[in-house]
């Protein structure tokens, strides 16, 4: 189907992988950011296919069947009790999960 | 016939008739699976003292007069999905000492129709694969020839099936998980309907693709534990408020009446002689069993791939999130909050997770959301379209389930030809649509000594899993590729009737 838009192409760059790596909260060794800057350079270039698509008068799919918001009364109803939980935790401290420090000392 | 090659409705009958206890099938399953296991690799888990209870539990529900649909059947369950007091690991090191603190509702479901679980499923992790190498706890072997990859995701649970060790395997399926590892085990993949099934419990992957089904030896199991399985929830609100229809009483044993889209863009001749010839042949039966075949076009199926390895590894990053090492799983300390998080990623995922989750929060990160995630998502509507065309023209579409049969360990170095082996299953999970795998016929892969088994897939418009299991059905009597062969144990003893 013929159009007049221009078609936006997708990146062409390189995927900065210690950036995302960051974003993502995954440490990588060197090694690993080498390899992975090629195998997803190679898995984009493959994806940047679609951008012979024209979707420029297509709406977003988020999910395929009916949808709607799902409200329920607020009321309290049981869940997992504390110790439950709990005894899954890496560590805890009494009745919390204990993390190490986020907010520095003064 | 042996009681581990029953099939579940088999077994189901006799244990509400009294002819034989849940008790004795587990008795006789245990056994199986700590015989053969050894060399197959299903499990990751086997649930001895826990099934025994359960079989209790059924054969006291049935004395007291109650009919259930899957009274003793054996049941693996993958193991993504959460079932109390038992390791629930996705495969994963990050979850490896995991206990579910709940049930899912699908397995609950399954338990409550009678089945016993008896094993926990190997799977690739977090649902990410198509071979189940990617498992960090285990390998699975395909038991017709063990030198072979059993498929996955789903594989252990497929693997389980086709080497008697359950009747009725659970998988999930995000872009072919059910039925790519359904059609290399010779077994029935099915995914239904988006949302038929609920999710609760289910440990996510990516959220508007995952689907919980079936794997089985026969199409009739498969409808049998689609209704248990099947329904409305309310723990999950994208599981649908809808009728399940009875389908395991509706099958049918002809097409008469039904017209079969074959899709142009679907040649099987690139596939190689051999399994060109395999699904060649699936039509022409097709045809024969009263189907009117029509020429049907998937133009934007080809996107597929492209669109998929976009959605679901940005669903898969946003979802595996939650695996930070602060209030379950495994943890790795660090200095501060931050490093602790890292270090705990590093060491708990495996190279495909993190792939995916770096593709994913790329494709989600600030620049890149447009260009990448949203028109992946606007090419998902392009392709639902397509399906909706096609579908005005016919009942159902049959395509191939695989490009090939079961290949060798180690054969996919490279990330991208392992994804290819979704190619044909990828498109209709984005469309949500109802689809299976069911086994038609067998070819020698090169270099194999053995014939190994191939599927069919069929798909149907959203919610006529009915008509998708009916018409598998008609096959499936018609043709009985799946009795062939039995699968290949080398020294280990197979019960065998």
């Amino acid at each position: 189907m013929p159009t007049n838009r221009s078609i936006p192409t997708l990146s062409s760059e390189k995927i900065d992988v210690r950036y995302v790596a960051k974003l993502a909260r995954i440490a990588l060794t060197d090694d690993e950011v080498e390899r992975f800057e090629t195998q997803l350079g190679d898995l984009l270039e493959h994806v940047n296919a679609l951008a012979k698509l024209d979707v420029s008068q297509v709406a977003a799919t988020a999910q395929v069947v009916e949808s709607r918001n799902v409200e329920r009364d607020d009321e309290p109803t049981p869940c997992l009790d504390r110790e439950t939980v709990l005894a899954q935790a890496p560590q805890r401290q009494g009745a919390f999960f204990r993390v190490p420090r986020i907010i520095a000392a003064d | 016939m042996e009681i581990t090659e029953r099939s579940a409705a088999h077994i189901a009958r006799d244990v509400n008739g009294g002819t034989i206890s849940a008790r004795e099938v587990t008795d006789a399953v245990l056994a199986h699976i700590d015989a053969v296991d050894g060399d197959v690799g299903s499990y990751l888990t086997v649930l001895h003292e826990h099934a025994r209870a359960a079989a209790a539990r059924v054969d006291e529900r049935v004395k007291a007069g109650e009919k259930l649909p899957l009274a003793g059947v054996p049941l693996a369950v993958k193991d993504n999905m959460c079932l109390t007091g038992t390791r629930t690991t996705a495969g994963s090191k990050i979850l490896e000492r995991w206990q579910a603190p709940y049930t899912a509702t699908a397995v609950e479901r399954m338990i409550e129709a009678g089945a016993i679980p008896v094993g926990k499923a190997n799977m690739d992790e977090f649902a990410m694969g198509s071979s189940c190498e990617n498992s960090a706890l285990g390998v699975t072997k395909n038991p017709y020839d063990l030198s072979r990859v059993p498929g996955g995701s789903s594989g252990g649970s497929a693997a389980a099936v086709a080497a008697f060790e359950a009747a009725i395997g659970m998988g999930s399926d995000t872009g072919g998980s059910i039925r790519e590892p359904g059609a290399f085990c010779n077994l029935v993949g099915f995914k239904p309907t988006y949302g038929r099934v609920s999710r609760y419990g289910l440990i996510a992957f990516a959220s508007s693709l995952d689907q919980i089904g079936p794997l089985t030896r026969t199409v009739e199991d498969a409808a049998i534990a689609y209704e248990a399985m099947a329904g409305w929830d309310r723990m999950d609100s994208t599981s649908i408020k809808r009728y399940v229809e009875p389908v395991s009483r509706e099958l049918r044993t002809d097409l008469r009446g039904l017209k079969i889209g074959i899709v142009k863009e679907f040649d099987t001749k690139a596939l190689g002689a051999e399994t060109h010839a395999v699904y060649e042949q699936a039509y022409r039966d097709l045809q024969a069993l009263g189907a009117e075949l029509v020429d049907v076009t998937l133009p934007t199926a080809d996107y597929g791939l492209a669109t998929y390895y976009l959605i679901a590894p940005a669903e898969c990053s946003s979802n595996l999130a939650r695996f930070d090492g602060v209030r379950y799983g495994l943890r790795v300390e660090g200095a501060d909050v931050n490093e602790m998080y890292e270090k705990t990623r590093a060491a708990g995922f495996g190279p495909e997770v993190k792939r995916r989750i770096l593709i994913g929060t790329y494709a989600l990160s600030s620049g890149y959301y447009d260009a990448y995630y949203v028109r992946a998502q606007k090419a998902r509507t392009l392709i639902a379209d397509d399906f909706r065309k096609a579908f005005a023209s016919c009942d159902l579409i049959a395509a191939p389930a695989t490009s090939s049969p079961a290949f060798q360990f180690n054969a996919k170095s490279d990330p991208y030809s392992m994804y290819l082996m979704d190619y044909y299953t990828i498109p209709m999970s984005l469309a949500g649509l109802p689809a299976l795998s069911v086994p038609c016929g067998w070819v020698t892969p090169p270099g194999g000594d053995c014939e190994m088994p191939m599927g069919l897939q069929l798909t149907s418009p959203l919610f006529t899993e009915s008509l998708l299991l009916g018409a598998a059905h008609a096959y499936e009597q018609k043709t009985k590729h799946a009795s062939k062969h039995k699968p290949l144990l080398g020294e280990v003893p197979v019960h065998r009737g």
